[in-house]
């Protein structure tokens, strides 16, 4: 199955759901309303053609400009059948940023929601145990926000002086 | 016994004279036991000092230690993350004194490269720290001759160190009691 193919097949199912579909870096990548997701996701896994039946990874990604759609989350989806890979977005807005939780479609979702929770603070409604999973627990922020430093904020031997700031 | 020349002595007839003290100290540093605690790739250059080519064992330190409670050198090398500090930290209290520690490389001295939010700046936040060998990381030579700096400290400590007000007063900088039984006396 090509990316051409499943474009097709996908836009004749959900072409009320999709708001935008493009292809990046050789795979499909599918934009959705967060309240679509989670019976997109469902379908396409439970769908005997498509059968998209393994869930490779969930991020993040944080766009501090964009107004109410400051929150993107990303899910790349793989089906061993048709030996394609299909990526599924979807923008949250700072205010609110919670989708629903796709653990109960895919077990392996668990560990992968709560790292973006971890980092990024993405609200997984329904996930059976929302904590942090890499980051210290006495952690109080979500790291990989813009708005927080990368660096470590304790030291007081680096003198900006020293590295041209 | 070793290096008798380093000490103080009063050669006689059959028989040597010295005091208690730095033939305890003596004792002691030659026979090392180091707890590794290796995270990174300065574990993997101490597993060569250790291996037969730079060979440890020469210094009396053959005996690694696994368990902090039989150890008396905590040799710390790698990338210490903020989560994995209690960890360390508890090991360093389970050992008992007198205990000295070793940290290997820039991670563990500093931080090293990874100045972020998840790493630990510098193992000597959570614990004290006795010889720092620099590197990233360091070759085998510099991780011996650390060692021999902790055998220097070893051979020159004083047996009362380790009950003194200041040696109370430096580990509580770091929020840590100090475990010697006859403490109060």
């Amino acid at each position: 199955m090509t990316n051409k193919e499943l474009q097709e097949a996908l836009e004749a199912k959900f072409s009320s759901q999709i708001i935008a579909s493009e292809e990046l870096h050789d795979a499909l990548i599918i934009e959705l309303a967060p309240n679509d997701v989670h019976g997109f996701i469902l379908a396409l896994k439970e769908d005997n053609a498509l059968s998209f039946g393994f869930l490779t990874l969930i991020g993040a990604v944080h766009y501090p400009d964009e107004l109410n759609r400051e929150f993107c989350v990303v899910y790349h989806l793989h089906s061993w059948k048709n030996a394609i890979r299909l990526r599924v977005k979807s923008y949250l807005p700072k205010s609110n940023p919670s989708i629903q939780t796709i653990t109960d479609i895919y077990e392996g979702a668990n560990w992968l929601e709560r790292e973006t929770f971890d980092f990024f603070g993405i609200q997984f409604e329904g996930h059976p145990n929302l904590t942090r999973i890499l980051n210290m627990d006495e952690m109080d922020y979500h790291p990989m926000r813009k708005e927080y430093h990368l660096e470590d904020q304790t030291r007081e031997d680096k003198d900006d002086r020293f590295f041209g700031r | 016994m070793g290096k008798i020349e380093d000490l103080e002595v009063i050669n006689g007839e059959g028989y040597q004279l010295t005091t208690l003290d730095k033939a305890v100290a003596l004792a002691r540093s030659n026979s090392v036991w180091p707890l590794p605690f290796a995270t990174s790739c300065c574990g993997i250059e101490f597993m060569a000092t250790m291996g037969s080519m730079y060979d440890l064992s020469r210094f009396g330190m053959e005996r690694m230690s696994f368990t902090p409670r039989q150890s008396d050198l905590l040799i710390v090398a790698g990338t210490i993350s903020k989560k994995l500090a209690p960890v360390l930290k508890k090991v360093y209290e389970q050992m008992a004194e007198p205990k000295w520690v070793l940290s290997v490389g820039a991670c563990a001295s500093s931080g090293g490269i990874f100045d972020t939010y998840s790493v630990l700046q510098g193992i000597d936040r959570i614990i004290p720290v006795d010889v720092y060998v620099p590197g990233c990381p360091p070759r085998p030579e510099q991780i011996i001759d650390g060692v021999m700096n902790i055998h220097k400290l070893v051979k020159h400590e004083p047996m009362r160190r380790r009950y003194s007000e200041e040696y109370r007063h430096l580990l509580g900088n770091y929020q840590i009691e100090v475990t010697n039984a006859d403490n109060d006396k």
